[in-house]
């Protein structure tokens, strides 16, 4: 179970960080979104894996059954604020190509 | 005690004051004055209904704790010294209120004036009336802020707006200064408190940290108050308004510097290095301010210099280190206050009536302004240390100081001659103001017949003028009692004993009185001429602060930083992202290199083979993602979104269907806005030079190497750490209090509404901002030339439907949405249905406002692609941004609700209640802050996607402006 979810972290940062790295607006855009599949998994793994944990409180229930709350709380947030900066990085994507004409991140074209 | 209320309501009246002025219609004059001097004059009411508890050393206190763990607190302190600043503030504000009055053209916007020196009067009580020192620090800027505001209020003038702009950047550097100071004297104290830090001299003076704190709030003081090397923004400050000028450099601004100074003498005087530091500061700004003064040619420039010259004077007192010397340094804050006052509102006059203030253009006003031209004249001998008025009286204290002097070096002659010579050039100057304006023959370059100015403008200036007369005449009656309560309150059991007389007999001071005098006329009657010449100070040619300070500045702001920029690291972004991305790798592995052995023996984990599968996929789309995306954006899109689905199984496998639920909702909205964005983006070819390909082959071997370095990296960081047990998290404690405390089953949403609600409010903050920003960076969109035309999609729909007789254009486009359409239609209400039932299960299972917010956008956007934005907004009035200001309004209201009951901002309150049909239900206030969330993240998610869905709108109109704009449904 975390050798596959540590593995898949690293496949979608590897691909996250190599499109980001990569001149055109579009392949940041993807890049940015990979990368927070990858921490948002990363962080909520620092509560360690459950499988078939209650994650609603029953009664009668040992606290230590529980799936880890509180990465899960911070996760919720982190993807809220990613959807955020991927809609305005979107937009100022849109804006740089209607102002300078290309889709190359520094606005200007002949760079690979 | 009624001390709290008097307390807060004299510093509260002027901000309050301030805020009403703002809703005055600007041409209203009279109710703006008179709320101003109102103000003004309450503060000085109960200013002096103060009094008794602050004579003979008293101090009135009132503490309201904010973060008493940090020694954060707001503290109210009067005592004798802040007791007297506060009657100068507040009096000398009500006259400037009633002489702004007549001032102020009727063209100005006479409201937002009054209502900056209403602010800027309460943030200098505020700095007076501070107990804390960071509170003190916090008014002190303020005070810099508002002068700002004041000094630029006529902002259409160049000259204001520098002035401004340059007094805003030195004292508030100088207000870092002193933070920075207060800071470290609190380090050495362990309190911020006032009283504790004044108790701690002896502490504070053997510290080694003594110096570093020294220095730094002597900054603050000598800024602000206009000390050499510090003083040229002072004339600069002149281009305020008149009124404006007679306030800030007579009784406050000016004088919190020295003001400070004062605050802080028992504690960090007495040490050689506080008297070289301030009293050569003092010593070099006395004589250079009275003499640049000499050459001024400006009226307000020469008063403008000479209180550079007599706050020098003040702060030379300070520095020698004696308490009667400090007692006379008291003593002379007042008497400047009120002689420059009426000054500077004399010049205003002056300026106002003749319609110059040039001295080469002025002259004779005394037969056309008699009365201001007496009060002028009382008012420039007081100045000029003239017996029988009041800056005689402290000026002659000075000289005693001077002469007693004695530290047996050459040195010291030094005060003394310059006591001599910068009270010789006040003479000089007081002469050059009152016989160049008010004797001689009348100029034919005047430009105007002048008269005598309004009653209630010459007013304030006899009330000054008076207060002169009085205090110099009978000073042990005037302002004995107050200038002893003050003394009292700063330097405790040191005061000395010090007489109050007009006569002393023939002392070496009285001496020094009528040799200054004397040399000061001499000095006028053979150099008249040649000072009138003089556009610049002789000997000083050429030499300008002005053009010093703009080549620093233009150093730090333009030059270094382009230098900086052009070695590194350059304006590209790639290298960028490459230098943070190896910081972020390096940082990653010093910080595992470093932690305690945390892999000690390296187990492999068990691997769920239908886990193994899903991640295969999943892994797989990721990287087919990064390899499409260059060429192949939609493929690219829908591959990331395959990603994203594996990770959101993952969250249901791993036990937790709320972030499933909200990853999954999110990924749809994601991947509807970015294939709104796509139709803008720029055909991509494969075209390039061999050179080119060559580069671009190493970066990309680079790259690839870079990130699988930081894949692998980030894998085995998460390996570890998962296979690291969690000993013992804070999770437990939001575990066993959720239902308790928090009143519902589902921690998770428990967490973000009620336990960790601030960071909530953050979050959704955050979210309506990036929506509004992306609807103000939409409505001036451009897109480029070649995506402006329809897609080619459409184009070939119209094709067929312009060839075949039976069709109209966009025929083909309605056929085949029309099924999707009617479900869409059909489902709506079933879709919001489903976001309330997520909404209100939220408390005690899987949902919550974020999901369910995103729910009902999501419905609302399938409305749009099944109809078209006109038909949708033809039917439902969507208002995307009152629901996000709804949202955040409900969700701050809720906040602040408990406030009400005297719990801290954002506790949830919960109850059960018994309804006849749903049964026993818990009734959380948390949940009317979900519901603020739902109603945000609705707002901002459809204001997002409407705004960008919009752009394909505004197209047609700009091609053809005349033709109505055909409703292609579905055309994004």
């Amino acid at each position: 179970m975390e050798l596959v979810l540590s593995a898949a972290i690293g496949v979608l940062t590897a691909s996250g960080v190599w499109l980001i790295l990569r001149p055109r607006t579009f392949q940041v855009i993807i890049g940015l979104t990979l990368i927070s599949y990858a921490v948002n998994l990363f962080i909520f793994s620092t509560g360690g894996l459950r499988v078939g944990s209650d994650p609603v409180l029953k009664s009668g229930v040992d606290l230590e059954r529980y799936a880890d709350p509180l990465p899960q709380a911070l996760v919720l947030t982190a993807i809220v604020i990613s959807f955020a900066t991927t809609a305005l990085f979107l937009v100022v994507l849109l804006a740089s190509r209607g102002l300078t004409g290309v889709d190359h991140v520094d606005g200007e074209d002949g760079t690979p | 005690m009624p001390h709290d209320a008097l307390l807060i309501a004299i510093v509260g009246i002027p901000f309050l004051a301030s805020l009403a002025a703002l809703f005055i219609r600007a041409n209203a004059r009279n109710l703006a004055a008179w709320l101003a001097t109102g103000a003004a004059l309450a503060s000085l009411a109960l200013s002096i209904a103060l009094y008794p508890g602050v004579v003979d050393g008293g101090v009135v206190r009132l503490v309201i704790p904010w973060v008493p763990s940090l020694g954060l607190d707001l503290t109210l302190r009067v005592d004798g010294f802040a007791w007297l600043f506060l009657v100068l503030i507040s009096g000398i504000g009500a006259l400037v209120g009633i002489y702004a009055r007549y001032y102020m053209s009727p063209d100005d916007p006479v409201p937002r004036f009054f209502a900056f020196l209403l602010a800027f009067m309460g943030s200098m009580l505020g700095i007076v009336m501070a107990g804390n020192v960071i509170q003190m620090v916090f008014f002190w800027e303020l005070t810099s802020l508002f002068s700002f505001l004041l000094i630029g209020y006529w902002h259409h003038g160049a000259a204001a707006r520098d002035g401004a702009r340059m007094a805003l950047i030195v004292t508030s550097a100088g207000g870092l200064c002193l933070l920075a100071g207060v800071l470290v004297i609190g380090q050495i104290v362990g309190s911020f408190d006032l009283d504790v830090i004044l108790a701690s001299g002896e502490i504070i003076r053997d510290h080694p940290l003594y110096r570093p704190a020294l220095i730094l709030v002597l900054l603050g003081a000598f800024t602000k108050s206009a000390q050499f090397p510090f003083h040229f923004w002072l004339p600069h400050a002149m281009s305020a308004p008149t009124p404006v000028s007679a306030y800030l450099h007579s009784a406050t601004m000016v004088k919190a510097g020295v003001f400070l100074l004062v605050r802080f003498w028992p504690v960090l005087s007495g040490t050689p290095e506080w008297f070289w530091l301030v009293g050569t500061a003092g010593l070099v700004t006395l004589v250079l301010g009275a003499y640049f003064a000499m050459f001024q040619q400006d009226l307000k420039g020469v008063l403008a210099y000479s209180t550079i010259s007599h706050l020098g004077l003040i702060t030379l007192l300070l520095g020698m280190g004696s308490p009667l010397a400090c007692v006379a340094a008291i003593f002379h804050i007042v008497n400047h206050a009120t002689f420059k006052a009426s000054l500077f509102m004399a010049a205003g006059a002056i300026d106002h009536e003749a319609g110059t203030r040039d001295l080469r253009r002025l002259g004779g006003l005394r037969r056309f302004m008699p009365v201001t031209a007496v009060l002028a004249i009382i008012a420039s001998a007081a100045m000029a240390g003239v017996p029988l008025l009041n800056g005689f009286l402290s000026k002659e204290m000075f000289f005693e100081e001077a002469l007693a002097a004695r530290w047996g070096t050459a040195f010291d002659l030094v005060p003394t001659l310059a006591a001599v010579a910068a009270s010789a050039f006040g003479v000089t100057y007081a002469l050059r103001l009152v016989v160049g304006v008010f004797f001689g023959p009348v100029p034919e370059t005047m430009p105007r017949q002048p008269h005598e100015p309004p009653r209630w403008m010459l007013a304030p200036i006899a009330f000054l003028v008076a207060a002169c007369l009085l205090v110099g005449m009978f000073p042990a009656v005037v302002i004995g009692p107050s200038l002893q309560a003050a003394s009292i309150s700063v330097l405790g059991g040191q005061t000395p004993s010090y007489s109050l007389a007009v006569w002393h007999g023939f002392t070496p001071a009285l001496l020094m009185s009528f040799v200054t005098l004397i040399a000061g006329t001499l000095l006028y009657r053979t150099r008249r001429e040649w000072l009138a010449q003089q556009d610049w100070p002789f000997l000083a040619r050429g030499i300008s602060g002005k053009a010093i300070f703009e080549q620093v500045l233009g150093f730090l702001a333009k030059t270094a930083p382009r230098r900086l920029e052009s070695r590194f690291p350059g304006r590209k972004l790639q290298p960028q992202i490459l230098l943070i991305i190896l910081a972020a790798m390096v940082a990653a592995g010093l910080a595992v290199g470093s932690a305690p052995a945390a892999f000690e023996p390296l187990r492999w984990s068990s691997i769920d083979p239908a886990f193994a599968m899903l991640w295969l996929l999943g892994g797989a789309c990721a990287a087919g993602a990064a390899i499409l995306a260059k060429f192949h954006r939609l493929a690219a899109l829908i591959l990331t979104g395959g990603a994203g689905l594996v990770s959101c199984i993952s969250f249901v496998w791993l036990s937790a269907p709320d972030l499933a639920a909200t990853q999954l909702l999110v990924e749809v909205v994601t991947t509807i806005l970015i294939l709104l964005g796509l139709r803008w983006l720029p055909r991509r070819l494969p075209a390039q030079t061999q050179g080119q390909e060559r580069l671009a082959r190493f970066r990309r071997r680079r790259d690839v190497i870079i990130a699988l370095a930081a894949g692998l990296g980030l894998a085995t960081l998460a390996y570890g750490v998962m296979m690291h047990p969690v000993e013992d998290s804070i999770s437990r404690f939001f575990l066993e209090r959720a239902y308790s405390e928090g009143g519902g089953r589902n921690v998770v949403n428990v967490l973000l509404v009620d336990f960790r609600a601030f960071d909530t409010l953050g979050e959704i903050t955050v979210l309506a901002i990036v929506a509004l920003t992306v609807f103000a960076l939409l409505r001036r969109f451009r897109p480029s030339v070649e995506s402006v035309g329809l897609p080619s999609q459409q184009r070939y729909q119209n094709a067929i439907d312009e060839r075949l007789p039976e069709r109209s254009t966009g025929h083909t486009l309605t056929s085949y949405m029309m099924i999707p359409g009617l479900i869409i239609q059909l489902m709506f209400p079933v879709i919001l249905l489903f976001g309330l039932h997520l909404f209100l299960r939220g408390h005690d299972l899987p949902g919550g406002g974020f999901a369910a917010g995103i729910t009902i956008s999501v419905g609302l956007i399938l409305l749009y692609m099944a109809g078209g934005a006109r038909w949708v907004e033809s039917r439902l009035r969507v208002a995307p941004v009152r629901w996000i200001g709804l949202g955040l309004l409900t969700a701050l209201a809720t906040g602040m609700g408990s406030l009400l009951f005297g719990y801290p901002f954002l506790t949830a309150y919960f109850q059960y209640l018994d309804l006849p049909v749903f049964g026993r239900i818990p009734l959380a206030t948390a949940v009317l802050f979900d519901l603020g969330v739902l109603m945000l993240v609705v707002g901002a998610t459809t204001l997002i996607l409407i705004a960008l869905a919009h752009q394909s709108l505004r197209r047609p109109r700009v091609l053809t402006p005349s033709a109505p704009p055909a409703n292609p449904p579905g055309d994004h």
